[in-house]
């Protein structure tokens, strides 16, 4: 029986066009009706160095990048040493590769596989010299191999061009066609696989443009923040539509610049928000303490990605989490929230926007460099502009209420906030501690009644924070008993609903608890679930069991196994599979590591002459 | 000189909080100057921002009446751009002392003047810090002894009028804060400037800096526009920015035309201040951008 999916990635240095070759597959199969994961492990270099685009298709929903591939596209010689030996030891799988420029041993490759060698040059010599033609031609290949729609593709090729580089586009067909025809000629489709798509032309969305797209749709109108990997794709995806949309777009000199401007503008009345990843976070914690004193509301979109210290910039990491918990000193109210998917993403930039003028609060949105930079299908109407935006009390004037008071002491905690420009609403919203004037009551001589007190009125907020947020705090799937408890956080939600599916057809009874709430900590909700079960085993992208960690100090409850992953790399689903089916073993080690070292690349090096 | 307010008009920005400044303070005569330029001004208190940082006078925030916030050490003038571009119809102040401005803020406040927000920065220089009881700042002079460096300061003193002027500022001047009327004109005119404005004012610390007090201020200052001096002309203020030991001219430096962040931005010229915006995505805008996505 044929396979409903294929794992196709595409390999070479940057600077070789790899991002819109697999755009313009990625949107063959979107309007397909196909459903789509792709992740690109990439190096922090402008050209050079090497890059894999992953990408899993599938007739019925895909979880992850997917495996071993089935077929890949090698643009660079390095490719080929690299990952030949990693095919899909399946019939028909291989190596599409430019015969003119990359040499291949077929007797490295595995049993079955083929190499699928394309004279580009021969095939395109009316075209004239073009380095990236070979990506068209073996675009061209592929769909021949998979048997997918030629016109849905020529249709692709020319929305990857536009209108304005039409003739660009008309070219790039001519070129793919010659691919096509060229493996019509001398290879077969492959038998072992079916995609069949639904004829539902789905979107095509990474992470950080849900949030992005999230953002504007749940009113936020400033955006500040400083280039910095894996968060730098929202204000990309920003700065084009904001004069559109009529929202600004500010880049700054610095994160701290980008908070205190966030800040600023929130204090304005404006839906702020600003993003970073760990780096630019460490430098922003100070304002985060700012936000939680002045109770003015701000969203920082938190991109992890391997740390410490410069760390990985480009590749993936859960390892903020203690970091984020604990950004700034003292003690303030706060929400964080993990969205699990991409359209969660859409939902997570709105709750968080939400929540934070709601309870008047800095408000981190926590994803990672997987969750932002891979790319989903994402169904029609899975996601909407009617969302609700909850702005929490404001005053349109202030007569009535007598003298206004900005931190009124409130049985919520709460106090409702007059913006710049009501009249009689003046007040200063200050750094040191104040009273419910908002008069500083450090300077003179602190009034240790009134610190307690406006203490106490600042964490009353969490009360309500928890209470809204507790019901969609961490989804829940599978049986209500099982032999096994799968606890994720964030990012690794698909992952490991697909090692749950694939168990579950193994006939292991198995269930999965995802968070996306991590603050204020649903305790309460966590422990009742976990109590009961008979083996629980927490998932995380760090070495020290970050979450498990944070779980354990609300709860008291202890995981019975850990798997952990902190090598860039996302969880692969089959070394992850083989890996959970261990913990299920007597005398399995209660905490492992995964390393994909499938990838491991050697650096290369210059010879030196003393 | 523009015809100032009078003390009585100037009032209505006083808070009920009393200033926690030593006695000789230079900051008191800001704070009634800045009050003394909002109501020349016509300001309504509501619709006047008042940001500041941390130190001695960054607590002046807290004695207006006024909207603002008391931010971070050095992070006032961040703070003050993102008020301005959240609701541009105001009329925001950024307060602070020279470790606040010209050390720990450096930054923040070189990018403000070539990104050109309307927001008017008011710098007390008193070339100490205070509110850490006496160390060294980046105004301090070569050689002063202070508590952090008690062998004489090794380092050169910033100019920051000098580095508004090289930074693209629109508006540069230097008050006197011993110079009431003088002082209250500049800030005027400061306010009044459409961009980023800079006022540094020469503000002793009666208490930490027994070198630049009141009395060595006045045997040197000098008011530049009683020399003729043009203001239009980058050398003529690069020039007067260089005096210090002998000499220090008070007034506006430099002013000229330059087109603020806010017209060139086209979300804050054609929809106004952002705060009124509708918020969302309208159905045809949702529609136009699902579009781009399949």
């Amino acid at each position: 029986m044929a396979i409903k999916s294929a794992t196709l990635w595409i390999g070479g240095a940057a600077g070789d066009g790899i991002a819109s070759t697999g755009d313009i597959l990625a949107r063959t199969f979107s309007r397909t009706g196909l459903h789509l994961f792709a992740h690109n492990s990439y190096q922090s270099v402008i050209r050079g160095g090497h890059v894999l685009y992953q990408m899993h298709v599938g007739s019925e929903p895909v979880y992850s990048q997917g495996d071993k591939y089935d077929l890949l596209i090698a643009l660079n010689q390095d490719t080929v040493d690299y990952h030949t030996k990693t095919a899909n030891p399946l019939a028909g799988r291989g190596v599409i590769f430019n015969t003119d420029r990359v040499k291949l041993d077929p007797s490295l490759l595995p049993a079955g596989a083929l190499a699928y060698g394309i004279p580009v040059g021969d095939l395109t010599a009316e075209f004239g010299r073009n380095p990236v033609m070979q990506n068209t031609v073996a675009c061209g290949v592929v769909v021949f191999l998979l048997n997918l729609n030629w016109e849905i593709f020529e249709n692709a090729i020319r929305s990857q061009f536009g209108k304005k580089k039409a003739e660009i586009g008309d070219l790039n067909v001519k070129m793919a066609r010659k691919g096509w025809e060229y493996a019509k000629s001398k290879f077969q489709p492959i038998a072992g696989i079916e995609l069949k798509g639904d004829g539902k032309a789905r979107m095509l969305m990474t992470g950080n443009q849900a949030i992005a797209l999230g953002s504007v749709a749940g009113g936020c109108a400033f955006y500040s923040a400083y280039p910095m990997t894996p968060a730098s794709s929202i204000m990309h995806w920003l700065a084009p539509r904001a004069a559109k949309y009529g929202i600004v777009m500010k880049q700054c000199e610095d994160e701290i610049a980008s908070i205190n401007m966030a800040i600023g503008a929130g204090y304005a009345g404006v839906r702020a928000m600003t993003g970073t990843s760990g780096g630019g976070f460490s430098l922003m914690t100070e304002a985060m303490g700012l936000a939680g004193m002045t109770e003015t509301p701000v969203v920082v979109a938190m991109v992890q990605r391997g740390g410490p210290s410069t760390g990985l910039p480009t590749k993936t990491e859960q390892a903020d989490l203690f970091q984020v918990l604990g950004a700034s000193q003292g003690e303030y109210p706060k929400a964080v929230i993990a969205p699990i998917t991409v359209e969660d993403a859409y939902a997570g930039a709105i709750l968080s926007l939400n929540i934070a003028e709601k309870y008047q609060m800095p408000v981190v949105l926590l994803s990672d460099l997987l969750l932002s930079e891979h790319m989903e299908t994402v169904d029609p109407g899975a996601i909407t502009n009617k969302v609700a935006i909850e702005r929490g009390e404001i005053l349109a004037n202030v007569n009535g209420h007598g003298p206004y008071k900005r931190f009124k002491d409130t049985p919520s905690g709460v106090s409702p906030r007059a913006f710049p420009g009501v009249e009689g609403g003046q007040h200063i919203a200050a750094s040191d501690e104040h009273d419910e004037d908002g008069i500083l009551i450090s300077d003179i001589f602190t009034n240790p009644s009134t610190r307690v007190k406006m203490v106490q009125k600042r964490f009353r907020k969490m009360d309500g924070a928890l209470k809204e947020l507790s019901a969609q705090s961490f989804v829940k799937e599978g049986p209500a008993q099982a032999d096994l408890t799968l606890v994720g956080w964030g990012s690794t939600y698909k992952t490991l609903k697909s090692i749950r599916l694939a168990l579950e057809k193994e006939g292991v009874k198995v269930n999965h608890l995802q968070f996306r709430v991590l603050w204020p900590f649903p305790a309460e909700g966590a422990l009742k679930e976990l109590q009961g079960a008979k083996k629980t085993l927490c998932v995380e992208n760090n070495f020290s069991g970050q979450f498990a960690k944070l779980l354990r100090q609300e709860t008291g409850y202890a995981f019975h196994a850990h798997i952990r992953k902190f090598d860039g790399e996302p969880f692969y689903f089959t070394p992850l599979l083989e890996k959970v089916k261990g913990v299920l073993k007597p005398g399995a080690p209660a905490v492992q590591h995964l390393v994909t070292a499938e990838l491991d690349i050697p650096i290369k090096r210059v010879a030196v002459t003393a | 000189m523009v015809e100032l307010a009078t003390p009585q008009a100037a009032a209505k920005f006083r808070s009920e909080v009393k200033p926690t400044w030593c006695p000789g303070c230079g900051d008191f005569g800001v704070l009634n100057s800045l009050q003394t330029a909002c109501a020349t001004l016509n300001i309504n208190p509501k619709d006047l921002a008042v940001v500041s940082g941390i130190g001695c006078s960054s607590n002046l925030s807290g004695f207006m009446k006024s909207y603002g916030m008391h931010t971070l050490h050095g992070r006032g003038v961040a703070v003050a751009q993102g008020i301005r571009l959240g609701n541009h119809g105001l009329t925001v102040v950024s307060a602070g002392g020279d470790g606040d401005g010209y050390g720990i803020g450096v930054g923040h406040f070189i990018h403000a003047m070539r990104r050109n927000i309307n927001v008017t920065y008011i710098v007390m220089n008193n070339q100490i810090y205070g509110l850490t009881t006496g160390q060294a700042s980046p105004t301090t002079a070569k050689d002063h002894k202070t508590k952090s460096t008690p062998g004489g300061n090794l380092e050169n003193a910033l100019n920051p009028l000098g580095l508004a002027l090289m930074a693209g500022a629109s508006f540069v001047a230097r008050g006197f804060s011993g110079d009431s009327q003088g002082l209250s004109d500049i800030m005027t005119k400061a306010i009044a400037h459409r961009g980023f404005s800079l006022v540094d004012i020469l503000s002793p610390c009666v208490t930490y800096n027994k070198l630049n007090t009141y009395a060595w201020f006045r045997e040197r200052v000098y008011k530049l526009d009683e020399k003729g001096h043009d203001a239009t002309n980058i050398e003529a203020a690069l020039n007067a920015c260089l005096d210090w030991e002998q000499r220090i001219g008070l007034g506006v430096l430099y002013q000229v035309p330059r087109p603020t962040y806010e017209e060139q931005d086209p979300s804050l010229s054609e929809f106004g201040p952002l705060v009124n915006h509708k918020l969302g995505l309208a159905d045809e805008d949702w529609k136009a951008v699902i579009q781009e996505f399949v």
